[in-house]
């Protein structure tokens, strides 16, 4: 198993999940983040005072598929976040050793 | 009965009657004689029973006559307008720009200070602004509102008008409210509660009261000509300041000044971001501002008549000029108009027409809003930044350099030969229109406004440094940087 964690820009959310979810991928984490990297923040002016933001939100998915998945994921996240300008983010992918589904106490695959 | 008891004589006009000249300022020119004036209409008509002409010094059976109800139900909508502006336009005004960890803290030090003063005000501030005394101050005639009843009146800028003093006193009341929570937003984010308060008391007393009386207080136009000297020195002078913009906005404007640098910066200040945290609210709050300037300004022609309509449209107009043009600046200077800017820019139009709402005709209304932004736009965002002080909401580069620019600039947009009304000189019975001299009016506004920043800046840092050498002026550095909201007022202004 794989954890794909993806750093996306916020407005690309729905895309990536509709194209995952068509993948076969059952469920994801999200969660709303800041950060840096090569795209710097951007200056506000509030009467002459400028403030530069240097931290840029950003939306975090986080989602564990099998080993046999997770090429595809990789792409079809590539593919569907991506705009071509800097700030599109990353994508990490990570070995899992064990899953475990609460409710029944399945593990393993059959815990996605 | 003496006029001292029975009745309030107010104004905002100077009517330089025989103008006993002050040893202090003897020097002056000689157009303080001259420069009587005012906006009395058409007198004779408004006064209902007088059938042959107007009555010179009116008993108080016969002002009851000569009380208009549209005037009366005009005195207290206005009045209600004006409280509007402090609450809780200027509250949210200011809370807006300041850090989340602070915005009850203004919310509280503005609605406190209105409830403060407003007690301040009947109990002794009413008299010590509206009753004779000597140049500087009143007396202690109508002392917590004695000697005022529901049949006492206060007089208009016409012969033979009078309005009840109560709603005369509720009216002026307003304006004691706002002008010291005006001053907040220079220390904004760093100022301990109690001296605050404290502080509002004694600067109501020795500032406001005394600057009120020396540009309002008059004899009234029924009355001048046989009490030739009863009048406050700046009106005296012949100071034009229709609705406030010496009292309200140079006074307010810099005692921000003194205190902010008396305060001292906030932590941080400088090196740490301290963006505004609702731009929302401060909309909301600049537009509900320009709505109660209406009563503010309008109402200040204490009749409600063609004037009142003049002193409306121009408050509209050359706010409107003012935010249009803060905005074009915005727009060559940074390539983006901002809305902080463009409501920056209105409230120091509205700032700016206060002293000539009265006086100037639409036309140059519209002018002195596109030029004031201008110059509030240079202190702000250029000079301020280079003197390094920590004037959080801009309270002097909006409302003491405002206020300058419209107290001078109502020399010239007053000018009848600009389209303005020009003075009406009380002197004479009835009055008449006085004969109006640009530069000379030029040279009284500048005397004036000296005199009310000298003033106001020596009782201010008086106040200040002897509130922070007694009870301290700032909270802990724990408690700053806590935020105020929690630290003075155990509350916070948002629990999500």
């Amino acid at each position: 198993m794989k954890l794909i964690l993806a750093i996306i820009k916020p407005f690309k959310l729905d895309e990536v999940r509709e194209a995952l979810t068509g993948l076969g991928i059952a469920g994801m984490t999200v969660t709303e983040v800041k950060g840096f990297g090569r795209q710097k923040g951007q200056t506000e002016i509030y009467r002459g005072a400028e403030y530069a933001t240097n931290m840029v939100p950003k939306v975090k998915i986080e989602l564990v598929c099998d080993d046999a998945l997770a090429a595809r994921v990789v792409e079809t996240l590539q593919q569907t976040a991506g705009t071509g300008s800097i700030g599109d983010g990353k994508i990490f992918v990570l070995d899992v050793g064990q899953a475990v589904r609460i409710r029944t106490g399945e593990t393993g695959e059959a815990a996605l | 009965m003496t006029k001292g008891e029975n009745m309030t004589f107010a104004n905002r006009f100077a009517a330089g009657a025989g103008a006993a000249g002050l040893a202090l300022f003897a020097a002056l020119p000689a157009w303080a004689q001259e420069a009587a004036t005012a906006v009395a209409a058409a007198p004779a008509e408004t006064a209902a029973p007088a059938a042959d002409g107007p009555i010179k010094g009116p008993t108080v059976e016969q002002m009851a006559g000569m009380v208009d109800k549209g005037d009366t139900a005009w005195m207290l909508v206005s009045a209600a307008l004006v409280l509007l502006m402090s609450i809780p336009a200027l509250a949210l005004f200011y809370g807006g720009l300041v850090r989340t960890k602070n915005m009850l803290s203004l919310l509280m030090q503005v609605f406190m200070i209105v409830s403060v003063a407003a007690l301040v005000w009947v109990s002794w501030g009413y008299s010590l602004a509206f009753t004779s005394g000597s140049p500087f101050i009143g007396g202690f005639d109508k002392i917590f509102l004695q000697g005022v009843n529901a049949g006492t009146f206060a007089a208009t800028f016409s012969n033979n008008v009078y309005i009840p003093e109560y709603a005369f006193i509720a009216f002026q009341m307003t304006f004691a409210c706002i002008t010291p929570a005006l001053i907040v937003g220079a220390f904004a984010e760093r100022i301990k509660f109690t001296p605050l308060i404290v502080f509002t008391v004694l600067w109501l007393t020795f500032a406001y009261f005394p600057i009120a009386h020396m540009v309002w207080y008059w004899a009234g136009p029924d009355f001048l000509v046989d009490a030739p000297t009863d009048y406050g020195l700046l009106w005296g002078w012949g100071a034009l300041d229709f609705a406030g913009g010496t009292v309200v906005h140079i006074n307010a404007g810099v005692a921000g000044l003194i205190g902010c640098l008396i305060v001292g910066p906030r932590l941080g200040f400088g090196k740490e971001a301290t963006p505004p945290h609702s731009m929302t609210m401060t909309m909301i709050g600049a537009a509900l501002l320009w709505v109660g300037w209406f009563g503010f300004n309008a109402g200040s022609n204490l009749e409600s008549n063609g004037l009142a309509a003049l002193a409306f449209v121009n408050t509209f107009v050359a706010t409107a000029a003012a935010a249009v043009s803060w905005a074009l600046i915005e727009q060559f200077r940074h390539g983006k108009p901002s809305l902080l800017g463009a409501v920056t820019g209105a409230v120091a139009g509205l700032v700016a027409i206060t002293p000539a709402s009265g006086f100037a005709a639409p036309m140059t209304a519209i002018l002195l809003g596109l030029v004031v932004s201008p110059i509030c736009f240079f202190f702000v965002s250029y000079l301020k930044g280079k003197l390094k002080y920590d004037d959080t909401l801009d309270v002097f580069g909006v409302h003491g350099i405002g206020g300058i620019v419209g107290a001078l600039g109502t020399a010239i947009v007053a000018d009848p030969s600009l389209g303005g009304q020009g003075f009406f000189d009380y002197t004479v019975f009835p009055a008449v229109p006085g004969e109006y001299n640009m530069a000379g009016q030029f040279m009284t506004q500048l005397w004036a406004v000296g005199t009310t920043i000298l003033w106001t800046s020596i009782v201010s840092a008086v106040l200040f440094y002897g509130l922070k050498l007694t009870t301290g002026l700032r909270p802990s550095e724990e408690a700053e940087r806590e935020g105020l909201d929690l630290a003075e007022h155990g509350e916070r202004a948002y629990n999500y």
